[in-house]
């Protein structure tokens, strides 16, 4: 089933894990969230949805991000994914919205990023002032960008500043993940489908001579 | 979708079918087009592709993007409602704890089933595939040949669209002129991968889905379909007008509004329900084959999902088309004193030899494809090419140590983004800003993956039975899997893995992840690729197998079986189309009967 696919080869054992967790989470059904760590009791939007609906964040569960989060989370997106020739900054394309949603979710993977992004804006805000007496959102983008530049290399020794890297990459992960959901994303990226076609002509002659490849379907 | 409650069927139908899916909306398609009055039961909801299906819904218009959650296995847009890897209150066990032995199972509690969010591709097996044991001694041969079930794949495909070519390849038949649609251009994932297999011997042509690519021809086909029957034959072309041909946007996998793909609730359920012959019970949860005194099935025990309460149709004949596993599950759970051990199972056969699909994929990163001037690569909503499997020769003489073959399936390369990130970490790792950006767009569309899809070979540890202790919400007893992978199946993965290895290195392209050391590392679980089949095998003789070649169960000759469990092997070909082909021939098998008053 070709669409279907979905499940990568790396991830046998991660699929594996993921059954299991998801076998012992749908014990409760609808499916219920474990309140720890301040989330609120969520249910997910269950297995019949209406899925030909567009929706916005926050209509299937509660936002939870504090005011003072949301504007670290709006800061370091914009970090991330500034405004520039390839498309807008992330926080115009709602990111932090979607980030929102994201650690609020009632799922096993979904809670576990919570933590880890949690985490991660503590940390990043306590660095913040302690280099720069200010949190990280008032901090010049210059001061931003060192501090990324320290959570982006690979290397540390130091098991704090390690688990904030991980945490800059699974937040450059989501914020990727929201930016390029939008159609300014796509143009940025260079997607241009989702468009119906009386026809479908394959690559453009273009992109086949830089490729070297012949149409090998004729009509 | 009309439907009915219980309290409105009738006090007997000629046949009563359970499942909604290519193996039962087939059945109801050719019983009630040849007049024969007919109840579906379908334990999902009712469900309409045409006004349901989320065509253009894009991730930023979706909870986490459409991302996959436990609630929706295979992501929002999936259309698979009500089901998926787990069902709340309907559990299923494992024999054993070792992971190399679990057995994961998809169902899908809907009107059509699976056939809703499937792939759509749609190979016939060819002649060595019923005659495997005759050819290297390995598993069972089938009772029945190509040539015999061939004018059924035929009008299969008449009736659904098929698009492909016939490429004349050694046990992948070709389909006769004029019943396949033309095949849709090659995208750059798949003449790459066509171009580097010319290096490395392997063939790389059009596949076949089930997807149109030009509206059917509703004036001739139908009688080709249906000869001499007229009112079959409006009916018929009627609902092939209602299909469009497909407008190359929105994955498969979410169902189609317009019907341009199949799916049994576009394609064999409208025309069944236009005949008058048809009543469909949704949320019907099918428990027991009645069995009345002379041995014969009389009708279906079901729970009435809607009150929770038990419930019968009485039919003058059965069939069960509720996926191999269910419909085991059915026969298992069918006791009484005729049948000590399940309905049809004098054989103790019912649940033994099921198979899935060797499944494993290989993911490259091709530097030619960085870069690349973005053009629209959406394509049919799936698979455009594919490598049936090219070393029958190699094998026959001794050369591979697995045995059967697998296909290559093409994963494509510029997908509608969004939701997780399009481009793996690995490759933006330490960046951020503008230069993030530049590098996502750069590698956004330059990765392929190749995935294998190859024959498993029934074994005598890969079964199902009833769990002695578990039962499900309604007190049912559940089926508890046992699995086990042999080394023809693992030593076909590490094949694959290295064929798939040498493709992208031929297309000038790096592996992703690291080398797996045996098959175990890269094989999907057991069920995985939601190709299970097998459980109540078809032979020559009653001792040896639970039906007959015409999918009739030996014991009680009224039953069919039209899902996957008769299946003998589990060649790489996908079950679908043969589901179909087969569940047409016993339909016509029983309109023969009910004509002859057997029934």
């Amino acid at each position: 089933m070709e669409t279907h696919e979905s499940l990568p080869r790396l991830s046998r054992r991660q699929v594996l894990k993921w059954f299991a967790a998801a076998a012992a989470a749908s014990q409760a059904s609808p499916f219920m969230a474990f309140s720890q760590d301040s989330l609120p009791a969520a249910v997910g939007y269950g297995s019949d949805p209406k899925v030909n609906d567009i929706y916005k964040r926050g209509d299937f569960w509660p936002l939870t991000l504090s005011p003072e989060q949301r504007k670290t989370v709006t800061a370091l997106a914009d970090v991330i994914l500034p405004a520039d020739d390839l498309g807008p900054a992330a926080s115009q394309l709602r990111v932090p919205d979607f980030i929102d949603e994201w650690v609020s979710a009632p799922y096993p993977k979904q809670q576990r990023d919570r933590e880890t992004v949690l985490a991660g804006l503590t940390w990043i805000n306590e660095e913040s002032n302690r280099q720069f007496k200010k949190d990280f959102a008032d901090l010049t983008i210059k001061q931003q960008q060192s501090l990324c530049d320290v959570l982006s290399k690979q290397d540390h020794i130091d098991s704090k500043i390690r688990q904030a890297a991980s945490f800059f990459r699974t937040f450059t992960s989501l914020s990727m993940g929201a930016y390029y959901s939008t159609p300014e994303g796509w143009k940025a990226i260079g997607y241009t489908g989702n468009v119906p076609s009386a026809t479908f002509a394959g690559p453009p002659q273009e992109v086949l001579d830089k490729l070297g490849l012949e149409q090998t379907v004729k009509s | 979708m009309p439907t009915i409650s219980v309290s409105q069927s009738k006090s007997e139908y000629d046949v009563a079918i359970v499942g909604s899916g290519a193996g039962g909306g087939q059945m109801a398609y050719t019983l009630t087009l040849a007049g024969l009055k007919c109840v579906m039961l379908e334990a999902g909801r009712s469900y309409d592709p045409v006004t349901e299906t989320p065509m253009f819904q894009t991730a930023d218009q979706a909870p986490l993007g459409g991302v996959s959650t436990p609630d929706k296995d295979m992501g929002f847009w999936d259309s698979t409602i009500d089901g998926g890897w787990d069902v709340p209150g309907e559990p299923y066990t494992q024999a054993s704890t070792n992971k190399d032995q679990e057995f994961t199972w998809w169902r899908a509690r809907m009107m059509g089933g699976r056939t809703n969010h499937w792939g759509r591709i749609s190979l016939r097996n060819g002649p060595y595939d019923f005659k495997g044991r005759s050819r290297d001694g390995l598993g069972f041969d089938w009772p029945i040949t190509y040539d015999e079930i061939k004018p059924y794949y035929d009008k299969v495909e008449m009736l659904i669209g098929v698009y492909g070519t016939n490429e004349g390849m050694e046990n992948t038949p070709d389909s006769p002129p004029g019943v396949l649609q033309p095949p849709p251009k090659g995208r750059v994932g798949d003449l790459m991968t066509q171009k580097a297999g010319k290096k490395v011997c392997v063939p790389v042509v059009p596949i076949h889905r089930a997807v149109l690519t030009r509206p059917l021809d509703a004036n001739t086909i139908p009688a080709k379909l249906h000869p001499g029957n007229k009112k079959a034959q409006k009916i018929v072309g009627d609902s092939m007008r209602a299909r469009a041909a497909c407008f190359w946007a929105t994955p498969c996998g979410r169902g189609c509004s317009i019907a341009a793909n199949y799916q049994s609730t576009t394609v064999h359920l409208p025309p069944a329900l236009k005949t008058g012959n048809l009543d469909i019970i949704p949320n019907a949860h099918a428990r027991e084959v009645l069995i009345g005194k002379n041995g014969k099935a009389n009708g279906v025990l079901f729970i009435d999902k809607t009150t929770g309460k038990e419930e019968r149709v009485k039919a003058k004949a059965v069939v069960l088309a509720a996926s191999s596993g269910e419909s085991v599950r059915i026969l298992l759970n069918s006791k009484n004193d005729q049948f000590p051990d399940g309905v049809a199972n004098s054989s103790g056969l019912v649940g033994k030899y099921i198979m899935d699909t060797v499944g494993s994929s290989l993911k490259g990163q091709i530097p030619a494809l960085e870069n690349l001037t973005p053009h629209n690569d959406d394509g049919a909503g799936g698979s455009h090419f594919y490598s049936p499997w090219w070393l029958y020769k190699e094998q026959l003489a001794g050369k591979l140590d697995f045995a059967r073959g697998y296909h290559i399936e093409i994963g494509g390369t510029r997908r509608m983004p969004g939701g997780n990130s399009p481009v793996p970490g690995d490759y933006t790792r330490g960046l951020y800003g503008t230069k993030l950006k530049k590098e996502a767009r750069r590698y956004y569309g330059s990765f392929i993956s190749l995935a294998c899809r190859g024959e498993m070979l029934p074994n005598d540890n890969s079964f199902a039975e009833l769990d002695p202790t578990v039962k499900d919400k309604w007190g049912i007893p559940v089926l508890r899997w046992h699995w086990k992978w042999t080394d023809h199946e693992l030593n076909m993965a590490m094949h694959a893995e290295r064929t798939f290895g040498s493709i992208i290195e031929a297309m000038g392209g790096n592996v992703l992840g690291t080398p797996a050391k045996t098959g175990l590392d890269i094989i999907r679980a057991g069920g995985n690729v939601k190709h299970e089949v097998g459980g109540a095998r078809m032979g020559e003789d009653s001792k040896d197998s639970v039906c007959n070649s015409m999918n009739q169960t030996w014991d009680v000759k009224n039953l069919f079986l039209t899902d996957a469990a008769p299946f003998v092997t589990n060649a790489d070909k996908n079950p679908t189309l043969s589901i179909m082909a087969f569940s047409w021939r016993c339909a016509d098998h029983i309109i023969e009967q009910a004509r002859q008053g057997n029934l």
